[in-house]
């Protein structure tokens, strides 16, 4: 039995996939994005370990909450650096009828083996992805995160090929990410798949920067602004092809 | 005396006419009225209507008012000379130049908003609460209620225990309705509509007449007086609507009048009792009939419809009444809960939702938010949806209305029960309520380790139980003493109850509400308890983690030091809940070994409204690390910042205290920011209604439900203590973040954004 490394859970989620839902964050994140504001999840080691029938018990202490489009949302930290642990606690939910999804911003993906015929065991038992583009230059998002993004978009495609549905994530960086052409590239390379039900637009805060200053870590974003309300619904409206 | 007493053939014929059923109509018997006339609603709320030209002005004149009001300091007028009675005053009207449009008349006094003048309370109080705005008693009414008349105050002061002064005077029991009204006797107001005064008036000389016949025992001596006392209080109310140009001697033939005829019931007892909680109780379902049937003959519109529950609403946000400040420290911001119920199931399975229920809640939108009347949803996970949806709405647009489970109290009080204050559930026209304030346990915990001293003033107050004098505290040897003091404290809280209730019934008796309620009545004992989750927290703090005392100069314990981690109450944690449902049982099985007053039935409570900030204020330090007056977490909330895993994890925690034990209730604030609830409105209202499913199914009894906006946050970064906030959460993109553990430029930094997203 493996058992999953867990940086917290939270009991109550209603933004992160349908309804209400049982939150876990894993520990572990190989980005290292500039604005992330759990850079407390970045470390592999740390949290708690935890197996598969520990957290479902947990978590179902609050499924009379959950309703009918309620379930678990794993998020992170990168969930998918553990994989095999997720397709352990997923293959549990499914056996417990739980609705299950993922919050991922696709780093480890890749198409060789072992991990991609884990991810495909995975696909098959996850109701929903919830993925973020942090940028659609592969360059900048280097810049960005610390890597590139070709293997995170080849996950998108592959999503779509499978049918998947999927959340897509952007967040909105005054200056980084906040700019029509990019926003228009990234449209369309949406718009080539076939299974995005939903394009959320997270505009950028500083809430995360005090972890930053506790891990003591530089954090480079320290002048930027949140965008306004108008740049949200302008990318809102390019990133869902309501604006060309 | 009349064996049989009737309604003419003719009134009836007019009255009642398509009503069905047998029973209610041979004796008073509201329930079987309702449950065999009324239409379930299983629609969405396309149907309502807008606010009338009418109601638009009426509430614009209020809201001026309202504005004078906050501007003079919280009093708009107050009486100086006439004792409030039901006949004491002519007509008054929100504005005498647009009386016309009021379809609802009648306040407590000739002015709007004025407060009337009720010394019987106690005169001192009376004097006080009017001192305070500026306001000067005439002299010769201080003499008449000093020299030849005397107040339930001074009466239970005379009475007093040197023993019940001191443990008042420390605020180990607390919140006593010894300088107030008790209320929370909810008269049914729907009798007088159903039934009319002559009819109601005839029935009780005829209770009067047989009252004692065969055994003059003082119980019923004292029957009779408050029978005759009733009497008199219904022709009093008769002649109170004659003031206005009505006659509610016969039933009301339609919805206007039902609804006109209902009010004046309750005006009578605004207008003679200044009680704590003065509900106007569950009387949706009943007007629905009447409108329904209006509606169906012709007679009515929509409009009319709306109109005639916006105007009774109007009225119940103008309810009033002069408190001294002590009074306002305990229960803040002028709350008088008229509490007023929608929803709920029949003892047969049928829902109970009508159109008027969702007209009630519509008045929030017509008229916008307020706190009164304290609308209150019966919730059950059977309630059809497209009603738990628009409820849902209304609390994620206004925060201005509650939930309480129906499922828990059904099996208890029926299908007929009111809510008599905030939380507590009482059955209409056939129960009453003695109101007992609380036992504040967290300073009786205190003493347990104290031996019955008060730190800060040396002073015995209980029972000289041997101080703990270790360093560290034994978990063993704190609970064998509390367990000891809360004996002592309970027996004694039960006995000033008793004294308080026997002045109450004899110097300031509820005729008005009484005589709408059944002579053989049902009483209920409601004793409460404060401080509860920091005893919790305490109890778990002594016996997980090591509790070094920290004694000041003569020896007693003022402050703790906690050594490593401990469960709290709040995290649906099994080791801190459980010392929860022990501290509830342990409680109640004390109360329940004494006498209460008139054989009534003691249940208790775990709610403090507001005024758990005050009894924080007189408690000193407790071991779960809360600071000597600080404020208590509200009710069976748990302690602040002790909820660290979630919203589901808190209510969860709250939801294994079982009703049975405190059918007083047990109330539960919590608050959520919309953001945090969902992206959109649609997502917002499903997601509030399925954790209201699921709390509910659990067990749990009360909800209160905040949704807040920008200027809350605004409010919640200056004002942090508020017990609201100590759960407001905010999404922050990918995670969810308490708004008060955020630095103050951050907090800024998310109100600007919010700005944006509510303009």
């Amino acid at each position: 039995m493996i058992k999953g490394n867990i940086h917290s859970t939270e009991s109550f989620g209603s933004v992160d996939g349908p309804g209400v839902r049982f939150l876990i964050f894993l520990q572990g994140c190989a980005l290292r994005c500039r604005y992330c504001h759990n850079a407390d999840t970045w470390s592999l080691s740390g949290g708690t370990q935890m197996s598969a029938d520990e957290l479902l018990d947990k978590a179902e202490r609050y499924r009379p909450y959950w309703g009918a489009d309620g379930g678990i949302t794993v998020s992170g930290g990168e969930p998918l650096l553990q994989i095999e642990f997720l397709i352990e606690l997923f293959k549990e939910a499914k056996r417990r009828g739980i609705n299950t999804c993922i919050d991922t911003a696709g780093q480890p993906f890749t198409r060789k083996k072992p991990f991609f015929s884990r991810f495909c065991e995975l696909l098959e038992l996850t109701d929903l992805f919830i993925v973020d583009i942090k940028h659609i230059d592969s360059k900048d998002h280097r810049r960005l995160t610390g890597r590139g993004n070709e293997n995170i978009l080849d996950m998108l495609r592959f999503l779509s090929e499978r049918k998947k549905p999927v959340w897509i994530r952007h967040v909105l960086v005054t200056g980084i990410t906040d700019d029509d052409a990019l926003l228009k590239r990234t449209r369309a390379f949406i718009k080539t798949l076939k299974n995005a039900e939903r394009i959320e637009v997270l505009p950028y805060h500083s809430m995360g920067a005090y972890k930053w200053r506790e891990l003591g870590i530089p954090y480079t974003l320290e002048d930027i602004a949140p965008p306004d309300s108008g740049r949200v619904r302008n990318a809102e409206m390019i990133l869902r092809g309501e604006k060309e | 005396m009349k064996m049989w007493i009737k309604i003419p053939e003719d009134v009836k014929e007019v009255a009642w006419r398509g009503f069905e059923g047998r029973k209610w109509k041979e004796d008073i018997n509201v329930r079987e009225f309702i449950q065999k006339n009324y239409t379930m609603y299983d629609g969405d709320e396309s149907f309502l209507a807008e606010p009338t030209e009418a109601t638009e002005k009426l509430w614009g004149k209020l809201r001026e008012l309202q504005k004078e009001e906050r501007a003079k300091g919280g009093v708009l007028d107050c009486e100086t000379e006439i004792v409030s009675s039901l006949t004491s005053y002519g007509p008054g009207y929100i504005d005498e130049s647009m009386k016309e449009l009021e379809q609802i008349v009648g306040l407590q006094t000739d002015k709007p908003l004025k407060r009337a003048f009720m010394p019987y309370g106690g005169i001192k109080m009376a004097e006080q609460a009017a001192s305070t705005y500026g306001y000067q008693i005439n002299p010769e009414l201080h003499k008449i209620f000093n020299d030849y008349h005397k107040t339930h105050n001074q009466a239970v002061f005379d009475a007093y225990t040197p023993e019940m002064k001191r443990a008042r005077h420390s605020h180990v029991i607390t919140g006593l309705p010894d300088t107030y009204g008790r209320g929370r006797i909810v008269g049914d107001y729907r009798r007088v509509a159903l039934y009319g005064l002559d009819y109601l008036t005839k029935m009780k000389e005829k209770d009067l007449f047989y009252c004692g016949g065969r055994n003059m025992s003082e119980e019923h001596i004292r029957l009779r007086e408050e029978i005759a006392e009733q009497i008199r209080a219904l022709k009093g109310m008769k002649k109170m609507a004659e003031i206005y140009g009505y006659d509610i001697s016969q039933p009301a033939k339609n919805a206007k009048e039902a609804v006109q005829w209902l009010y004046f019931g309750y005006l009578a007892a605004i207008k003679t009792q200044n009680g704590a909680a003065m509900s106007v109780g569950r009387i949706s379902t009943f007007l629905d009939i009447y409108i329904q049937r209006d509606l169906e003959e012709g007679t009515l519109t929509e409009e009319q419809a709306q109109e005639l529950i916006d105007h009774l609403v109007l009225k119940f946000r103008m309810v009033k009444f002069a408190r001294i400040p002590s009074y306002n420290e305990l229960f803040s911001g002028d709350p008088v809960w008229v509490t007023l119920e929608v929803a709920g199931i029949g003892m047969d399975g049928r829902h109970m939702v009508t159109k008027t229920d969702y007209r009630f809640l519509h008045t929030l939108e017509n008229m916008g938010p307020a706190p009164e009347p304290n609308l209150t949803v019966l919730y059950s996970w059977r309630l059809p949806d497209t009603f738990k949806r628009y409820a849902a709405k209304i609390s994620v647009k206004t925060s201005s209305i509650q939930y309480e489970n129906d499922g828990v109290m059904r099996p208890v009080w029926g299908d007929d029960y009111s809510i008599c204050c905030c939380v507590s559930a009482t059955q209409t026209g056939k129960e009453i309520q003695f109101f007992g304030a609380r036992a504040n346990l967290a300073k009786c915990l205190i003493f347990a380790m104290n031996g019955g001293v008060e730190i800060t003033t040396m002073e015995q107050i209980g029972p000289e139980i041997a101080p703990i004098t270790s360093e560290y505290l034994d978990y063993d040897e704190v609970m064998h003493k509390f367990n000891a003091m809360m004996s002592w404290l309970v027996e004694l809280y039960v006995n000033t109850l008793n004294l308080i209730h026997y002045m109450h019934d004899k110097y300031y008796y509820e005729a008005a509400e009484m005589a709408l309620i059944d002579t053989y009545t049902r009483r209920t004992f409601a004793t409460g308890i404060a401080g509860f989750s920091h005893v919790v927290d305490s109890l778990s703090a002594i016996k997980y983690a090591k509790v070094r005392t920290i004694r000041n100069e003569q020896g007693l314990i003022v402050d703790y030091k906690v050594e490593g981690d401990f469960p709290r109450y709040g995290n649906d944690d099994e080791r801190a809940d459980e010392i929860a449902v022990w501290l509830l049982k342990a409680f109640m099985k004390k109360v329940r070994e004494h006498h209460t007053y008139r054989n009534s039935e003691p249940t208790t409570s775990i709610l403090t409204i507001t005024s758990n900030v005050v009894y924080g204020k007189a408690t000193g330090a407790t071991p779960d690390g809360r600071k000597a007056g600080a404020p208590f977490a509200p009710g069976a909330n748990p302690a602040y910042g002790a909820e660290k895993n979630g919203l589901l994890a808190s209510l969860n925690s709250v939801a294994k205290l079982p009703y049975e034990f405190a059918l007083d209730g047990i109330s539960n604030t919590q608050t959520i920011s919309p953001d945090a609830l969902g992206h959109t409105d649609e997502e917002r209202v499903n997601n509030l209604k399925t954790i209201l499913d699921g709390y509910f199914k659990q067990g749990a009894h009360h909800l209160n439900v905040n949704i807040f906006g920008v200027d809350k946050l605004r409010d919640c970064m200056e004002h942090p203590e508020k017990p609201e906030y100590a759960n407001f959460t905010i999404r922050v993109s990918g995670y969810a973040v308490k708004f008060i553990d955020l630095t103050r430029e951050q907090q800024l930094d998310v109100i600007a954004r919010s700005e944006h997203k509510f303009l």
